[in-house]
Formats: structure tokens, C-alpha cells, sequence
């Protein structure tokens, strides 16, 4: 499956693994990405900075009876990845024994079709700079738009190799482009912030019109936001905020936060808790997922695991080791951030499956209540081990089924399994949100919620 | 140590400006590091990494090239230099190149002990025993996970106005953090301790960063749910810091000031805060977690007065912003690698010291909330709202601490805090934090001494 020099890579995998079992090691495995990248940012209709780059790093994984270590590098030469192995090898010895420590079982690799883009090779950077100023254009046009402060054009296009002892070796090649804006609407204090963003497999997927309005019209919402009476009430979430919170929730579904008593839905397998209105699966195989791939992190073949249906909690995800220790299958979760990060286990797409309601009906089902286009503080503001949460929101009043006057500076307030269940429905359009993980995502109306402002 | 032969920068910078430009710089860097995490009372996956590599910008007026590569081959490097080269657009005349001056080494911050000399069993055996010393906190204490990181970082920076600079930064961190349960509450305490420094700073009982860990988690056992509305908030020493961080600081940047994105702009001389509060950025004190000889540019760093009784007094530059306002770099050109252009970021920030003590802050509020330590924060520097998790707070009530409270979130606005500010203890503190800015993640001092501000709006779970 791998193609243009990925057998390159494959082959510095395979002589860091031989290395590592060279320098005493019982099992071992190699992860290796090179990749091509181009950032444009433009400001004012001009390039503001513009960076090219080549790189390419690997990591070992090595395992010494029940002990594993790791080490990472940037060179690839025989000598480099040896020195490697041998790193790895003596960062084992400072480990303690795990006894559920190990490559997977078995290996495979699903068939991905469309991670790559041969489109991509055929844009010339002046038509990428194009792309970045009819973002910021886009933006700029729009009349209650005050400011533009950042526009992002960035794509890559990128191999990755892995091979192990036991006889794996597999690469495949993927390419990206995405577009950022950050628009500002209003003056002075009043300053509001919006964002708007594309993403695709090259530049000609990205609609840069679009995503220059979307920053825009979401910063334009906001003009004139004051801080509202508290109140409890029905809140609806847009796709970027429900994103938020669903990658948060696909991180509590790790088996290893689970298993280390970091999750609150430890012993919640197969049970309800959710609104049934809300179906959310993991799907590492989907063409369109900025994180699919044909294998895991350790050489698993990647799938689709339905998470949530009919309210329940059908699975967690799991890696090799989580697997083995609650003597179960992986679900094909071990994820990487980087060859600089062993495997861990990870949601790849989280998807939420599309309902039947467009956002204007959900607002009209809300009544009175509040639309939240932004949180802050996600991160520090949840309790991981109960669930509780208060986060920073911005958005607009919900009043009379309609949207009303903008509202910032209030926290909104629950904890998640109360949310779950409280998903009442589900918008029909769901949309790609990259960040803080990989989420496909649609707006959902929640019939409760604590909003404190004034 | 010299990773890169002066002679060879030398070239690399014609070639990269071989085709117009204002300036160039090549900036070469050698990163090594070691990682190692305690968790469920065993220590797992140890790592390490080296990485080698070097970047070179272009400025042409207001644009930049960049590329960068991984190794120090004199080919590669030649073809960075050419493809930045290339991407300068409209440019002519090749752009002048000043002889180099002799390389500046950045100032020495202590590092008694080298950290990379240090037996890795031995720092294991550290993890063990902070994992055994919160343990014996309490039966309460459930889980135990301790973090130990060292990197090294060594530079040099060459550029075209005849700067030829390097550092050589180590930095460690221990930290943990403890889950503590009664029957069905669960909490969490976090504790750290870092610098720009050696082993040193770790071997100093290491178990008191667990004990204080566990401290925290325990308190919050007993915790009541936090108030909702606006009311006084004592912040605390140290982390609390991370307010000015968010709210003010990020608002003084000279990238975001010079795009108008920022409540900052336009308000130097103003006055913004009560005579008696000053605040810094300090990027040559000794030892702190955000401290370094040279930023990443080759500008010494230093410290810099950002309001200065109650005024405010600069924006924190890098060499590009500098030269638009026709100022000087402060000092805050930092990158996170050399895969990174630099940009204006703060190094350690902090509150000066005044001559309160934090008991008489806390005496002077009937109702209100002590906020000593936080979980995180984010801020929309556009307008300076900021929202901040309390990972460990308390009521105050007819002028003493009393309950600790669970759930509560700051929510304000920079500009209205910084007004807000009634009083200012003498007990300053620096904490090591990490602050992320355009996909840069870079360590951050962030502190003060113990702050009281009137009124802030605390968004809690009690209703």
C-alpha cells in the first residue's frame, strides 16, 4: 500500500527494530513519518509569513520481558537508529514490569481509500496564497467586521512506516490542507472574536469564501454581548462547542483512563447513559476522518466502533495492553501524536450520527433558553473523575424560539452524565471540527443547564 | 559547543537573501530530553528523544520566509537557504549580510547538578518515594501519578544585522498529581516544582511536591459547593499569577497590539491599575521555569516593566515587532523548536511585591472567595475576558477562610480586574506553567504575591 519512497521509510523502521533485537531487546517496534509541509498566513492581501519544510523522525518501542522503554529521534542513518534501540533498551531497564506490556496479538490493515490527495502536488504556492487571501477577503467583507487578525493556510503531505518483531511492516502515505480565520467584529471592549475553518485531503476541497463568512458571521453574532442574568434553562450547542465536548467525553472512553480509575464511566459498559437521541461512534476508517489511517499505532487494523446507541455505552476503546489486562480484543485505538510519543490509547473521527433537526428547529424547541457558540476553559473547568464542570460561554439568548441578543462573560454548568441524558436532540447537519481532537459533529438542544452571568 | 561553524552561517545567510530581503537569520538548535511517568505505583514507558535541526528566515518588509530542516548537513542547509531564497518575492539587490561579532553566550543560569549525569534509577527511585509520601497522606488517597522531565536545550543564532549568539538551557519538572475518594467524591490535587536548572532543584525533598499534592486533594474532600455571583476574590500566590498571565499579559504582546487585536492597544502612559500595582516580565531571573540567557532570536533577555505604578509602561517585542514600532526587542522572541518561527511570548510574568500580608487581604472581606490555585485559564485577548477554573479555593467569610469550595470558575475582564486590584501582598511566588500561542507551546513563569481584587464574577455550581 505504500508508494513514492514509503518503502524507504519502511525499511529505516525494520532496521530499527532488528537493532533494538540486536541490542538484547525481546520484542520491538519502530514508527517512522516524513512529511512536507506548507503554512501560509496572509494579512491585509499579502503574505504575512510563509514557512517550507521537510521533516522526518522516528521512535522505538522496545520491550525487555514485562519492562518497555522508548526513544525517539530525528537521525534516520543506521548509527542514529541504533543509538536509538540502544536508548530505548536501557529506558526499559528503568521501567517497572507490566505483565499486560506488549505488541498486539495479531496485525492487519484496513483499506483506507482517499487518504491521499495527488491533487495536492499540482498547486503551485501562489495559488495557496490565493486561497489564504480570499479567506481573509471573504471576512474582511462582511460590514460589521472590524478586524482580521489571523489567516491560516496550511497543508502537509506525509508518509508513515511501522514495522515490529513480529514480522509487521506496512506504510501508507496521507495529505491535508486546512484554512483558519479569526475575524473581529465591533470596537474596543466590545471587540468579539469568530472563527472559521476548512479542512480537506488538498486545497481545492476548501471552500475559502466559506470559511472567510463563517469567521465572520460568527464574530458578527456576538456584537454588543453582555453578561446575562443567571437563570437554568434549555441550552442549545453549536457543531464547534458540542465538538468540544464530545472529544472530551471520547477521552473518558479510554480504557486506560478507565482502568486507572480516570473515568466516570468505569463499570458503565452496557449500560444507559444517554439520551437515546444521541448515537456517537469512533470511526478510524472514514475517507473524509483528518485521523484515519489503515492501522493503529502498534499495527492494528483501524475500524468503526459504535460507542453509543440506544442510549448505551456498547464499548470502550482499547490498545493492545488495555485489552490484555481486561481480557478482551483492541478495538484498533492505539493512537500516536508523533513518532516523539509511544502509543496510547485514543480516539481516532469521533462521529456523532446526524438527527433529524435543522439548528432553527432546535432553537424553536429550546424556547427560552441559550445558544452557545464558544467555550473556554473546557480543559481546567471539568472534573475528569466525576464529571462535573462549569466552562466559560459565549453566545446568544434564546428567546421566544428565537435567536436573541448576544450574551458573554457566563459560565454554563452540569456534569456530564446529566448532559448525556439530557441531549434531547440532535441537528442534521454535522460538519468536521479539527481541533482538540477529530470530531464530526452537529449542533444538539440539551434540556437543562445551569447558565450563571449576573 | 559550537553546533554550526560560524563561517558556514555566514553563507547560509547570502544565499538566503540572495534575492532581496531585509534580513536574515539562521537558527540551529540541539534538543534532548527525558521523560519519565509513575502511575498505579509503577513506573512505565521511560522515553527519551535527540533531535537535531535549523531553520532560516527571510524579512522582506512585511513578510516572511521560512524553512527548516532536520540535521545539520551543509547540503540540506544549502537548500533551505535556496527555497527561502526563492520565495522572496520581487526582491532584486541581494540583501547585505554585517560580518559577524563574536559569539555572545547567553547568561549562565545555575545548573549544579546536570541532570543527564544522574543515574536514571535514581530518578525512578524519586518517583517511588513521592508516590509513597502521598500515600501516607491519607487512606483517602487513591491514586498517585508523579511526572519527572528534564530537557536540554542548546542554540545558536546567526543573523544578517552581525548577531552571532548561544545558550545552552536546561530545564526539570517534577510533578504529581493525587486522586483522593470518600465514599462517592472524588478530587484531585496537583502540585509542580520546575526551573531552569539542574538536578539540584529536584533532589531537595523531592516528597514535599507530593505531600502538597495530596494536600490539596484531601482538602477538597470536604468541599461545599462553590458560590455564584460577583464578590471579592483573594488570589493567591504563585500560580495565581497565571491571571495576569492570561488576561493582561497576552494582551501586551507586540504581534497582537500591532493588529489592533488587543484592549492594550493604544493605551501606553495609561493608567490602567491602583499606584500601587507594578508588573513584570522577567526573562533573566535566576533559575525560574520561563528564564533564559538569550531569547530566540539572540536578544539578552531581561526584565521589563509592563505597568509600572499602575501605569502601563511597554509591550513585550521580538526583533520583527521591534523594528515596526522602531523600538527594541525586549527580549521575548521565543520559539518552541526550530521547526517554530519566533513571536513575541512572555517569559516569567508577575506582580511586584507590596507591603500587605495575605492575612490582612483576607481580614478586609466579609463574603467573598479565596482563590489559591487554578486549574487552567483562557482568555480572548481581543478583549481581555478571561475564564478560570479554581482548582483550589475557599470561602471567605466575615474576614477568615473558612470551607473549601468545589466547582468554581472565574469569569471577568482583564481590563476590569487589573482596575479592580484593592491590594497587593509582599509574598511573591514563581510557578512553572506551559502557555500555547499559534501552535507553539512554550514554558512560562507565571506569579505574584498574594492579590485581592474587589469584585469578580465567580460562576459556581451552587444555585
Amino acid at each position: 500500500m505504500s508508494a513514492r519512497g514509503g518503502s524507504d521509510l519502511e525499511a529505516v523502521a525494520r532496521r530499527a527494530v532488528e537493532a533494538a533485537l540486536a541490542a538484547g531487546a525481546d520484542d520491538a517496534e519502530a514508527w517512522a513519518e516524513e512529511a512536507v509541509t506548507r503554512q501560509i498566513r496572509v494579512y491585509e492581501g499579502a503574505v504575512e509569513s510563509l514557512t517550507d519544510a521537510g521533516s522526518r523522525g522516528i521512535g522505538v518501542r522496545v520491550f525487555l520481558g514485562a519492562r518497555s522503554g522508548y526513544a525517539y529521534g530525528t537521525d534516520l542513518s543506521d548509527a542514529g537508529v541504533a543509538e536509538l534501540a540502544r536508548t530505548a533498551s536501557e529506558n526499559a531497564r528503568v521501567a517497572d514490569e507490566d505483565e499486560f506490556a506488549g505488541l498486539p496479538d495479531s496485525f492487519g490493515t484496513a483499506d483506507v481509500p482517499g487518504l491521499h490527495s495527488d491533487e495536492l502536488a499540482a498547486w503551485t504556492t501562489e495559488r495557496k496564497v490565493a486561497v489564504a487571501v480570499e479567506v481573509e477577503r471573504a471576512a474582511r467583507a462582511h460590514p460589521l467586521v472590524s478586524q482580521v487578525e489571523d489567516v491560516v493556510y496550511s497543508d502537509a503531505e506525509g508518509r508513515v512506516a511501522l514495522a515490529n518483531s513480529r514480522g509487521f511492516s506496512a506504510g501508507y502515505e496521507s495529505s491535508s490542507a486546512w484554512a483558519y480565520v479569526s475575524a473581529f467584529a465591533g470596537e474596543g471592549s466590545d471587540l468579539m472574536t469568530g472563527l472559521g475553518v476548512g479542512l480537506a485531503r488538498d486545497p481545492a476541497g476548501l471552500d475559502a469564501e466559506a470559511i472567510g463568512r463563517e469567521g465572520a458571521e460568527r464574530a458578527a453574532a456576538l456584537v454588543g454581548a453582555r453578561q446575562p442574568q443567571s437563570r437554568r434553562c434549555p441550552v442549545v450547542l453549536d457543531a464547534f462547542v458540542a465538538a468540544s465536548f464530545i472529544g472530551f467525553i471520547g477521552g473518558m472512553l479510554s480504557a486506560d483512563a478507565v482502568q486507572r480509575g480516570r473515568s466516570l464511566f468505569a463499570g458503565k459498559e452496557g449500560e444507559e447513559i444517554a439520551s437515546p437521541a444521541l448515537r456517537l461512534a469512533d470511526d478510524g476508517t472514514d475517507p473524509e476522518g483528518p485521523d484515519s489511517a489503515p492501522f493503529d499505532g502498534e499495527g492494528s487494523p483501524r475500524r468503526r466502533i459504535p460507542l453509543i446507541e440506544d442510549g448505551r455505552l456498547l464499548t470502550f476503546l482499547f490498545d493492545a495492553r488495555t485489552a490484555r489486562k481486561a481480557g478482551r480484543e483492541t478495538t484498533g485505538s492505539a493512537s500516536r501524536g508523533s513518532y516523539r510519543t509511544p502509543p496510547g490509547v485514543g480516539a481516532a473521527n469521533l462521529v456523532v450520527e446526524p438527527g433529524d433537526a435543522e439548528l432553527e428547529e432546535l432553537v424553536r424547541g429550546a424556547g427560552e433558553g441559550v445558544y452557545v457558540t464558544d467555550v473556554a476553559g473546557l480543559h481546567s473547568g471539568v472534573n475528569p473523575v466525576s464529571g462535573t464542570f462549569s466552562v466559560g460561554a459565549t453566545g446568544r439568548l434564546i428567546e421566544n424560539g428565537e435567536l436573541g441578543a448576544p450574551v458573554r462573560e457566563m459560565t454554563i454548568a452540569s456534569d456530564l452524565v446529566s448532559m448525556l441524558r439530557s441531549v434531547s436532540a440532535v441537528g442534521s447537519r454535522t460538519r468536521w471540527v479539527p481541533f482538540g481532537g477529530s470530531v464530526k459533529a452537529a449542533p444538539l438542544l440539551l434540556a437543562e443547564m445551569a447558565v450563571s452571568g449576573s | 559547543m559550537t553546533l554550526l561553524d560560524p563561517g558556514l552561517s555566514q553563507r547560509l545567510l547570502e544565499r538566503a537573501l540572495r534575492r532581496g530581503g531585509d534580513f536574515a537569520e539562521v537558527y540551529v538548535e540541539e534538543r534532548e530530553g527525558l521523560a519519565l511517568s509513575l502511575d498505579d505505583g509503577r513506573v512505565e514507558r521511560p522515553q527519551s528523544g535527540r533531535e537535531l535541526g535549523a531553520s532560516i528566515r527571510v524579512v522582506q518588509g512585511d513578510s516572511t520566509f521560512f524553512g527548516h530542516v532536520d540535521g545539520l548537513r551543509e547540503d540540506a542547509l544549502e537548500r533551505v537557504a535556496d527555497s527561502v531564497a526563492q520565495a522572496v518575492r520581487g526582491g532584486s539587490a541581494p540583501g547585505g549580510v554585517r560580518q559577524a561579532e563574536p559569539m555572545q553566550a547567553g547568561a549562565r543560569h545555575e545548573v549544579a547538578l546536570r541532570p543527564e549525569e544522574v543515574d536514571a534509577a535514581r530518578k525512578a527511585e524519586i518517583l517511588h518515594s513521592c508516590d509513597e509520601r502521598a500515600r501516607s497522606a491519607s487512606g483517602e488517597v487513591v491514586q498517585v501519578t508523579v511526572g519527572y522531565a528534564e530537557t536540554r536545550r542548546r542554540i545558536q543564532v546567526f543573523n544578517s544585522d552581525g548577531v552571532s549568539a548561544g545558550d545552552d538551557r536546561t530545564r526539570v519538572r517534577l510533578s504529581v498529581q493525587v486522586v483522593a475518594r470518600r465514599n462517592g467524591t472524588v478530587e484531585t490535587g496537583h502540585e509542580t516544582r520546575g526551573g531552569h536548572a539542574g538536578f539540584e532543584l529536584i533532589e531537595r525533598d523531592p516528597e514535599q511536591v507530593a505531600s502538597e499534592a495530596a494536600r490539596k486533594a484531601l482538602t477538597l474532600l470536604d468541599a461545599v459547593d462553590a458560590p455564584t455571583g460577583r464578590m471579592p476574590v483573594v488570589v493567591g500566590n504563585g500560580f495565581g499569577g497565571v491571571l495576569l498571565h492570561e488576561a493582561v499579559g497576552h494582551g501586551l504582546e507586540s504581534d497582537a497590539v500591532q493588529k489592533r487585536a488587543s484592549v492594550y492597544a493604544g493605551r501606553l502612559g495609561d493608567r490602567l491599575a491602583e499606584p500601587f500595582v507594578t508588573a513584570y516580565d522577567d526573562g533573566a531571573r535566576a533559575g525560574e521555569w520561563g528564564s533564559d540567557g538569550i531569547d530566540d532570536e539572540g536578544t539578552p533577555t531581561q526584565r521589563t516593566t509592563i505597568i509600572e505604578d499602575g501605569r502601563l509602561t511597554s509591550y513585550l517585542y521580538d526583533l520583527l515587532r521591534a523594528r515596526k514600532d522602531a523600538t527594541a526587542s525586549t527580549g521575548n522572541g521565543r520559539r518552541e523548536s526550530f521547526r517554530h518561527l519566533p513571536i513575541p511570548r512572555m517569559t516569567n510574568t508577575y506582580f511586584g511585591p507590596g507591603d500587605a500580608t495575605p492575612e490582612d487581604l483576607i481580614a478586609g472581606v466579609e463574603r467573598g472567595l479565596y482563590a489559591v490555585s487554578f486549574g487552567g485559564g483562557q482568555v480572548e485577548p481581543a478583549t481581555g475576558d478571561f475564564v478560570f477554573g479554581v482548582s483550589e479555593g475557599y470561602l471567605i467569610e466575615n474576614g477568615r477562610v473558612t470551607a473549601p469550595v468545589r466547582g468554581a470558575t472565574l469569569i471577568g475582564n482583564g481590563l476590569e480586574a487589573l482596575r479592580a486590584i484593592d491590594g497587593i501582598a509582599s509574598d511573591l511566588e514563581i510557578a512553572t506553567g506551559f502557555c500555547g500561542k499559534g501552535g507553539q507551546r512554550v514554558p512560562a513563569g507565571v506569579g505574584q504575591p498574594h492579590v485581592r481584587i474587589r469584585a469578580l464574577t465567580v460562576g459556581g455550581t451552587a444555585t
